[in-house]
């Protein structure tokens, strides 16, 4: 399957959740947050939220800015 | 902390707010937030992986809040959804809301950021929205709920100060919330004159960080921000047109 993670398209075995998505972005355990098509996804679902197909995933975390 | 910022229940010591955009690296970032003194400080969201990681340690380690902005977001959906994961990923509710028009002024967009600040207070937030100095919007915002108003001084980073001081001062007549200044200050006059006008806090970044030296101006706005403050406190005389001696006059 395919899904487009932080808008760069990537190839996920089936049935990925967004926990195995943040291991493969090497995601820190704190300080990020996922969407998924445009809603967010509670840290406490990262590991029962499966991805579907040609879903759109963002994975996002604070930088110095404002 | 004998004249504390409030703002939603919490209070603050210092009534400076930093942004951390436009540092050229986190140790020269370091050293401004010590010099500035300030206990509230703005990070953005941005893809992981983006350059720029390693702010929320620092924070944590100074012991100064973050408070997560939702800069870049032109609409209302983005702004909201923005916001829901800055909530999810830096666990707070409090919420700098930006809704930008365009890329040539970065003026908010009025429109959408009612519509946004409208949702996130319906949503359980701590609204800080960053608006123009236009007092009927900058009451509406406060009439929904937000929890202080953050009129600009002029355009982001311009560093032209406090174009409309009459407005800043309707603001601060009418509001029954925290009026932050955010925007537009140059150097620490301007500050100073933010709370002269009756400002409760100023909030500012590329003042700073792109200043010559960093630490320095750090400094000088917490200074200007202090001075300002003792200053509305003080009551400041009246305006004269003629001149007025302050000596007795000779018998």
């Amino acid at each position: 399957m395919k899904a487009k993670v932080n808008g760069l398209e990537r190839e996920l075995p089936d049935g990925s959740t967004v926990a195995a998505v943040l291991a493969l972005l090497d995601a820190p355990p704190s300080g990020v947050a996922v969407a998924l098509d445009g809603e967010v996804v509670p840290r406490t679902a990262w590991k029962t939220t499966v991805v579907p197909d040609g879903a759109a995933v963002e994975v996002l975390t604070a930088v110095q800015g404002g | 902390m004998d004249d504390p910022l409030v703002i939603a229940g919490r209070e603050f010591g210092s009534r400076l707010v930093m942004g951390t955009g436009g540092a050229a690296n986190l140790s020269v970032l370091e050293r401004a937030l010590v010099a500035s003194g300030t206990e509230l400080t703005t990070v953005a969201m941005r893809r992981l992986d983006a350059s720029g990681g390693g702010v929320l340690d620092l924070l944590a380690r100074l012991g100064i809040a973050a408070l997560p902005n939702t800069a870049g977001c032109r609409t209302a959906a983005e702004a909201v959804l923005t916001a829901r994961l800055a909530r999810e990923a830096l666990d707070t509710n409090w919420v700098k809301l930006e809704v930008i028009a365009d890329d040539q002024t970065l003026l908010p967009d009025p429109v959408e950021l009612l519509d946004a600040a409208e949702k996130l207070v319906d949503d359980g937030f701590v609204v800080l929205p960053y608006t123009s100095d236009d007092p009927v919007l900058a009451l509406r915002l406060e009439q929904i709920g937000c929890a202080a108003v953050m009129p600009l001084g002029s355009p982001i980073g311009t560093g032209l100060g406090i174009r409309n001081p009459h407005n800043i001062e309707l603001i601060v007549s009418r509001a029954s919330v925290p009026v932050i200044l955010d925007a537009g200050v140059g150097t620490a006059s301007d500050a100073a004159l933010a709370m002269e006008l009756g400002c409760s806090a100023v909030l500012l970044a590329t003042a700073v960080t792109r200043a010559q030296d960093p630490e320095r101006m750090a400094a000088a706005m917490r200074a200007g921000v202090e001075a300002g403050r003792l200053a509305k406190l003080a009551g400041r005389i009246p305006k004269r047109f003629w001149a007025h001696a302050s000596s007795p006059a000779v018998e």
